[in-house]
C-alpha cells in the first residue's frame, strides 16, 4: 500500500473512532466517500494512469473503499445505537406512579349465593321460576294447606296490604311457595323448579329482618321418593359448601304443605363455626314430600303425581358459607361491607370454573 | 315444652341416657332445643361430717373444725363462723376452687386469723337453694361423708326442652313424649290408669251447652269441704323444675294435668258461682276479667262459660278472676271439656291471650281422655285437699273420633323411599296406638287412636278457582285415599328414623341440562355483572320505604301501603329502588365516603304490578389524580351506565333515541330517557332533582339511572350474515357545523349517519364548543364521518358527492350549516 493510501486509511479510521455523533460521522463519510471526498479523488486519478500502474493502484483503492465503507457503516450503527441509548435514558419515567385500575364494583353476597344455588340446581335439571312479591293469601297460605285458623299461620308475621276490589286479601309473600303454586297450576308435570326471591315477615331484630330471601324448590313427577329428596339436597349442600364429605342429617318435622316433613341439618362446630367440622348440628333447610292437599289444590291428582319441596334462607346460607356475622348488615348498604363481602363481577358462579 | 328426666321416668321405664333420649327425640320429630343439667353448678359440693369443733384462739365468733370430707380427701381443717357448727353433725363442704353461687365467690384455701382453713361449710342459701339462715345446713345423721351433695339431695335432674310442631298436640305432655319414645324403642310406657272416685252426693251445679260447634262435650263435678293451701313439696318441685310458679294445691293440680297428660282442667270456686247451671255459650260483648287480671270483651264468635251472673270463663283459654279458687275455697267445681281447635285458635288470637290451655286445645287434645282425667283429678284433689266428691255431671257427648286409615305396604318405599318389613311397619304403628284392624298381603288398615288428631282428618281442600267442580270432586276423593296413607308413612319414617332412608340421586332429565334461567332472568344477571364491572357496588334495600320518600319517586298509592308496617318509615311499597339507594348514599357520605357508585336490581311496585328495575346512583367526586382535579358527577356517567347495560342486553345505541322526558325526580334540564322506537322507554338517567338532593343533605350533584330490562324482548336466534370485510382503506372526513344552541347533537349525528346508507359506516362526535367568536346563540359541532368503500376505491368526486349529501341532510334535519 502506498503511503498516501495508508495515510488516508489511518486518518479515516482514527477520525471515525474519534467521532462522537452523527454529524461528525457524516462529515467523515462525505470527506472520504463523498463526491469530492479524498478516496473518491484518488479513484478519479486512476484514469490518468497507465494500465499496469492503474491495475495495481485500482485494486488497492477498491479494497480500501470496501474496507472504509464497512468501517463507516459499522461506526454509523454504533453511533446510532449509542444515540438511541442516550435518548432512552433521557426519556426514563417514574414507573412507580400508580395507575387507575378501572376499579370494579362488587356483586352482593345474596346475588352471589342465588347464582351459586342456581348453578348447582341447574346442573340437576332445575329451572328458575318467579312470581310476584305481593300475593293473594290463597297463593301464600290457603293453597298450601294453611287455612285461616291454622296455627302455622300465626307463626308467620304477615304483612298485609289493602284487599283487592274483589275482596281477596293481599299479603307480602312470607315464603316463595306461591311460585310453586303458580307453577303447578300453569304446567303439566314433570316439574323441577327453584324459586329464589324476596320474602317478608313482620319481625325485626338481630336475627330477623322484615325482608329476606328464600329459595324454594319443587319436584313433581310420578316416581319421586323421599330418597330422591335426600339425594338432591345432600348433593346441593356438599357442592354449595365445597365439602364433599359434609355430614347431613334429616330430622322429622312438620310443615302444613309437606308430608312427611323434615328439617335438614349440616355438621359444624359451635366453637369454631367451621362447616363440616365438630360434633354439632346446624339447621339449614326445611323439606318434605308435597302434601296431597297442595297437589290437589293445584289440580294435580295425588294418586298420579308426587314429589318433594324444600326451602332455605339465602342470607343464612351466605352467612354460614362466608362467615358473615350479622343478618342486618346485608341491607345496610355500607360500602365498606359491600367491598369486603362483594364478589368480582367477572367471576360468576360457573360450575366448570369452580366456585 | 319442658320436662325433667325424673318426670319422664314416671311414664317411661327406660335405662337410656340423656344423650340417647335427646338423639331419639330429634330423630322422631320432637326437636331438642335445650338441655340443662340442674345439679351442674353444685357438682363440687360434697357431704362431710364435723369431727371436732373448738373455739378459734383469736376470734370469739369463729370455730376451728376438723372435718371428715370422705375417703378421697380425708380430714380437712375449716374455720367456720356458723353458730350451729358443732362436732358430730353432717354438713355440706365446699373444697377450695368451688364457686359458691349464693355468695358469687370462689373459695380459696388460706388462713383466717392465723388458723388454716381448707374449704367452707355451707348453708343452703349459699348453694342458691333456699332462704334458711340458722347457720350451715345440717344433713341427716346417717349421711356418709364424701358424696356429691347434688346426688345426695336428688338435685341431679336434667331439664329437656323440646319444640313441638303444631300438628303434634299429643306430644304436649310428658306422657305423650314417653309414648313416642317407647314407640321408638327407648323403653316401656307405663300406662295411665285412673281409679274411679264414686260420688257421694248430687252435684249442685249442672252443665248446659248452647254453642256445640265450639264445645261438643263437657264434664264436671264438685269436690266439697276441701282445704286449699300450698301444694306439697313434690308438686311444687315438679312444676318449678319446668319453670312454672306454684300457686296453690288446687291450681297446681290443674297445671300438673296440663303438662303431665296434656289435659287442661279448670277449677271454679263453686261458692262464687251464681245459680245452678254453667252454660257454654257465645259471648255477648260482655267484659270479663280473666285470671291474668286483664279485662277482655267476648263477642258472639267467642265461646264462654257463664253462670247466673254472667261470663265466668273464656272457655278453654283462661278462667275468670271472679270465680277463681283461693286459699279460702272450700267447694271446688272441676271442669274437663273438649273444645274445637279452630274456635279456640280464633278466640285466642282475637283476644290476644296465650295460655297453656289454649296452646293444647288449639292443637287438639285426647278425645277419649276426659272421663279418666276427671277421675284422676278428683282423686288427687281429695288426696291433697281432702273433701268429698259429687257425681259427674256432663253435657254434650264424646265426639265420634273413631276412624281408620289404610296403608299399602309398597307405598312406604314408593313414597318414603324406605325398605322395611311389613311386620315391622305394623309393629311401629301398634306402639304408637294405631291398632291393626285388618291386614292382607299388600295392606293394613289401622284404627287411629283418640289422641292423634293429626292423622286421617277429614279432607278440606281449597282448590284453585279455575278448577271445575267435577275435577275438584275427583281430587278430593284422591286426597281422601292418599292422605291417611301419607300420615301413616310419616309415622313409620319418623319412628324408624329418616337416616334409614337411602339417598338416591335425582334421575337426570338430560345428560347436559338446559339453561336454568329464563332469558329475562339471564338479562338481569348480565346487567348486574355489567354494572358491577363499571365500578358500581351492588346493594339490596328493603322493598318498602317511607310513604313520603316513595312519593318523591313516583306514585305511592294507598293500595300499595302496608296495613301493618313494622315501622312508620317502612310502610310503602317502593316505586323504584332509587329512594333506598339515595338513603344509602346519604349514610355512606355521612361516614365520609368520598365517591359512591351504588346500584340495585329489584322490583319497583305500581298499581298494575311489579317490574324489575336496574337502578344506580353516583355521588361525590371522582378520585383526584395527577392532572385530574376530581370532578363532580355529570349526567354523562349515568347515561353511559344505562347505555352500557342496554348494549349488553342487545340494544344497539344506534337504535336508541334520547328524549328529554325524564320523570320528575330528575333535574329537568339535565336528564333524559332512552327510547326504543316511538314509545318504549328502556331507561331514564340524569342528575337527581336539586330540591330532592337538598332535602337529602347533598350539596353536590348526584346522578342516577333506571333501566327497565322487562321491556326488552327475548333475543331471536337468527344466524348472523357474514360481515363485509372490505380490503379497501376507509376514508375519514371531519365536518364542523354551526347549529342553534338548543339543537340536540344526536339529531346532527343521526342525520349524517342516514345521509348515505352504503358508504357511511360510522359517525362520531369529536367536538362541541360555544364561543363569543361564534354567532349569537350558536354552537359548533364537530363530527367525523367514516366512509368505507366496498368494490372500488373512492375518488375525490365520490367523496365530494357524499359530503354534499351529509351537509344537506344535516341542514334538513337541524338547520345547521357547515362552518366555512
Amino acid at each position: 500500500m502506498s503511503d498516501d493510501v495508508s495515510i488516508l486509511r489511518q486518518e479515516c479510521l482514527d477520525a471515525l473512532a474519534a467521532a462522537s455523533g452523527h454529524r461528525q460521522w457524516d462529515e467523515i463519510r462525505v470527506s472520504v466517500l463523498g463526491k469530492s471526498g479524498r478516496l473518491t479523488g484518488l479513484l478519479k486519478q486512476l484514469g490518468r494512469m497507465d494500465a499496469s500502474e492503474r491495475k495495481l493502484r485500482g485494486a488497492q483503492l477498491n479494497r480500501l473503499r470496501d474496507e472504509l465503507t464497512r468501517a463507516i457503516e459499522a461506526r454509523g450503527d454504533e453511533l446510532e445505537a449509542a444515540a438511541l441509548d442516550a435518548r432512552l435514558i433521557a426519556e426514563c419515567v417514574d414507573i412507580s406512579v400508580p395507575v387507575p385500575t378501572g376499579r370494579r364494583g362488587g356483586i352482593h353476597p345474596v346475588s352471589q349465593a342465588v347464582e351459586e344455588i342456581t348453578a348447582i340446581f341447574g346442573a340437576m335439571g332445575f329451572a328458575i321460576a318467579e312470581g310476584p312479591d305481593i300475593e293473594t293469601d290463597w297463593h301464600n297460605f290457603s293453597a298450601l294447606n294453611t287455612p285461616e285458623h291454622h296455627s302455622a299461620r300465626t307463626d308467620h308475621d304477615t304483612f298485609y296490604l289493602p284487599a283487592e276490589a274483589d275482596g281477596r286479601n293481599r299479603v307480602l309473600r312470607t315464603q316463595t311457595s306461591g311460585v310453586q303454586i303458580r307453577t303447578m297450576l300453569g304446567n303439566e308435570p314433570p316439574i323441577r323448579i327453584i324459586a329464589p326471591g324476596r320474602t317478608y315477615r313482620a319481625d325485626h331484630d338481630a336475627t330477623h329482618s322484615p325482608m329476606f330471601h328464600q329459595c324454594e324448590g319443587l319436584v313433581v313427577d310420578r316416581n319421586i321418593t323421599l330418597g330422591h329428596l335426600k339425594g338432591c339436597l345432600i348433593e346441593f349442600l356438599r357442592v354449595f359448601f365445597g365439602k364433599p364429605a359434609l355430614p347431613v342429617r334429616f330430622r322429622a318435622s312438620y310443615f302444613p304443605f309437606t308430608e312427611p316433613s323434615m328439617e335438614v341439618d349440616i355438621g359444624w362446630s359451635r366453637k369454631t363455626g367451621e362447616i363440616g367440622g365438630g360434633e354439632d348440628w346446624l339447621e339449614v333447610l326445611g323439606a318434605g314430600m308435597v302434601h296431597p292437599r297442595v297437589l290437589a289444590n293445584c289440580g294435580l291428582d295425588p294418586e298420579e303425581w308426587q314429589g318433594f319441596a324444600f326451602g332455605m334462607g339465602i342470607e343464612r346460607l351466605s352467612m354460614l358459607k362466608n362467615g358473615i356475622p350479622d343478618l342486618r348488615s346485608f341491607y345496610e348498604s355500607d360500602v365498606r361491607w359491600l367491598q369486603h363481602y362483594g364478589t368480582d363481577p367477572l367471576t360468576p358462579a360457573l360450575l366448570h370454573e369452580g366456585f | 315444652m319442658k320436662f325433667t328426666l325424673s318426670w319422664l321416668h314416671d311414664h317411661l321405664e327406660t335405662t337410656a341416657t340423656v344423650g340417647e333420649i335427646c338423639a331419639t327425640l330429634n330423630r322422631i320429630g320432637l326437636e331438642v332445643e335445650h338441655v340443662e343439667q340442674l345439679g351442674a353448678q353444685l357438682e363440687p359440693f360434697r357431704t362431710a361430717r364435723i369431727i371436732e369443733a373448738v373455739r378459734h384462739p383469736n376470734a370469739d365468733r369463729l370455730q376451728v373444725c376438723k372435718v371428715d370430707t370422705g375417703p378421697e380427701t380425708g380430714e380437712v381443717q375449716v374455720v367456720c363462723g356458723a353458730p350451729n357448727a358443732r362436732a358430730g353433725i353432717a354438713v355440706i363442704f365446699a373444697p377450695p376452687g368451688t364457686y359458691v353461687p349464693g355468695l358469687d365467690t370462689t373459695i380459696k384455701a388460706g388462713k383466717i386469723r392465723g388458723e388454716v382453713s381448707g374449704g367452707m361449710l355451707c348453708s343452703l342459701r349459699e348453694l342458691g337453694l333456699g332462704q334458711e339462715t340458722g347457720g350451715i345446713a345440717e344433713l341427716p345423721e346417717d349421711t356418709l361423708p364424701g358424696e356429691s351433695y347434688a346426688d345426695f339431695a336428688g338435685l341431679d335432674d336434667t331439664v329437656i326442652e323440646i319444640a313441638i310442631t303444631p300438628n303434634r298436640g299429643d306430644a304436649l305432655s310428658v306422657y305423650g313424649i314417653a309414648r313416642d319414645l317407647a314407640a321408638a324403642g327407648l323403653g316401656n310406657l307405663r300406662p295411665f290408669l285412673a281409679d274411679t272416685v264414686e260420688g257421694t252426693f248430687e252435684s249442685p251445679l249442672r252443665w248446659s251447652i248452647s254453642y256445640p260447634e265450639a264445645c261438643p262435650w263437657v264434664l264436671g263435678r264438685m269436690v266439697r269441704d276441701v282445704k286449699n293451701g300450698p301444694a306439697p313439696q313434690w308438686l311444687r318441685d315438679r312444676l318449678e323444675s319446668i319453670g312454672l310458679r306454684s300457686v296453690s294445691a288446687l291450681v297446681d293440680i290443674t297445671n300438673l294435668f296440663t303438662f303431665d297428660l296434656g289435659r287442661p282442667l279448670h277449677v271454679f270456686d263453686a261458692r262464687r258461682i251464681k245459680g245452678d247451671t254453667l252454660t257454654i255459650c257465645r259471648g255477648a260483648n260482655e267484659t270479663i276479667r280473666a285470671l291474668d287480671g286483664k279485662d277482655y270483651i267476648v263477642t258472639a264468635e267467642d265461646c264462654v262459660i257463664a253462670d247466673g251472673a254472667g261470663v265466668q270463663s273464656v272457655a278453654g283459654i283462661m278462667g275468670g278472676a271472679e270465680t277463681q279458687v283461693t286459699d279460702d275455697t272450700t267447694d271446688v267445681f272441676v271442669e274437663c271439656a273438649l273444645f274445637d281447635p279452630v274456635h279456640i285458635a280464633l278466640t285466642g288470637r282475637r283476644l290476644g291471650i296465650s295460655s297453656d290451655a289454649r296452646y293444647r286445645f288449639e292443637r287438639g287434645v285426647d278425645q277419649a281422655m276426659p272421663v279418666a282425667a276427671l277421675e284422676a283429678a278428683t282423686r288427687l284433689i281429695m288426696d291433697l285437699c281432702g273433701g268429698e266428691a259429687s257425681n259427674v255431671v256432663s253435657a254434650g257427648a264424646q265426639p265420634h273420633w273413631q276412624r281408620n286409615a289404610k296403608l299399602r305396604f309398597e307405598r312406604i318405599a314408593a313414597l318414603g323411599g324406605l325398605e322395611i318389613g311389613q311386620d315391622e311397619a305394623v309393629e311401629i304403628l301398634g306402639h304408637l296406638g294405631f291398632e291393626a284392624k285388618s291386614r292382607d298381603e299388600v295392606s293394613v288398615t289401622v284404627a287411629v287412636p283418640s289422641w292423634r288428631n293429626d292423622v286421617a282428618q277429614p279432607v278440606v281442600l281449597d282448590p284453585a278457582s279455575t278448577l271445575s267442580a267435577e275435577r275438584c270432586m275427583t281430587l278430593e276423593k284422591s286426597v281422601a285415599r292418599i292422605e291417611p296413607e301419607c300420615d301413616l308413612i310419616e309415622e313409620i319414617l319418623r319412628i324408624r328414623g329418616l337416616d334409614q332412608i337411602a339417598a338416591v340421586p335425582l334421575p337426570p332429565v338430560s345428560v347436559v341440562p338446559g339453561a336454568a334461567m329464563t332469558p329475562a332472568r339471564a338479562r338481569v344477571a348480565l346487567a348486574r355483572r355489567v354494572l358491577a364491572a363499571r365500578g358500581l357496588m351492588e346493594t339490596i334495600g328493603f322493598s318498602f320505604v317511607a310513604h313520603d320518600e316513595a312519593e318523591k319517586f313516583g306514585p305511592a298509592p294507598e293500595s300499595l301501603r302496608l296495613l301493618n308496617p313494622i315501622a312508620a318509615d317502612l310502610d310503602q311499597m317502593r316505586p323504584t329502588p332509587l329512594p333506598g339507594l339515595l338513603a344509602a348514599a346519604r349514610r355512606n357520605t355521612a361516614r365520609g365516603w368520598p365517591d359512591l357508585a351504588l346500584f340495585e336490581i329489584g322490583a319497583g311496585f305500581a298499581e298494575d304490578g311489579q317490574t324489575t328495575i336496574a337502578a344506580g346512583l353516583r355521588a361525590g367526586r371522582s378520585p383526584r389524580r395527577p392532572g385530574e382535579a376530581g370532578e363532580t358527577m355529570t349526567f354523562l356517567t349515568a347515561k353511559a351506565d344505562a347505555t352500557d347495560v342496554l348494549l349488553s342486553l342487545g340494544i344497539s345505541p344506534d337504535a336508541l333515541t334520547t328524549a328529554t322526558e325524564a320523570p320528575a325526580w330528575y333535574h329537568p334540564g339535565r336528564s333524559g330517557v332512552l327510547r326504543l322506537g316511538p314509545k318504549t322507554v328502556l331507561a331514564a338517567f340524569g342528575e337527581l332533582h336539586p330540591s330532592l338532593l337538598r332535602d337529602a343533605g347533598f350539596d353536590a350533584p348526584v346522578v342516577a339511572f333506571e333501566v327497565f330490562p322487562d321491556l326488552i324482548g327475548d333475543p331471536k336466534r337468527r344466524r348472523k350474515a357474514a360481515p363485509d370485510l372490505s380490503a379497501l382503506q376507509p376514508v375519514r372526513r371531519d365536518f364542523a357545523f354551526l347549529a342553534e344552541r338548543d339543537t340536540p347533537v344526536e339529531a346532527v349525528l343521526r342525520a349524517a349517519r342516514g345521509a348515505e346508507r352504503t358508504l357511511i359506516t360510522s359517525v362520531s362526535l369529536f367536538d362541541i364548543y360555544e364561543d363569543s367568536k361564534l354567532p349569537d346563540g350558536q354552537k359548533s359541532i364537530g363530527i367525523e364521518v367514516t366512509l368505507q368503500p366496498h368494490d372500488t376505491s373512492l375518488t375525490d368526486a365520490g367523496i365530494e358527492e357524499v359530503s354534499e349529501k351529509i351537509v344537506a341532510a344535516v341542514f334538513r334535519a337541524t338547520n345547521a350549516t357547515l362552518r366555512s
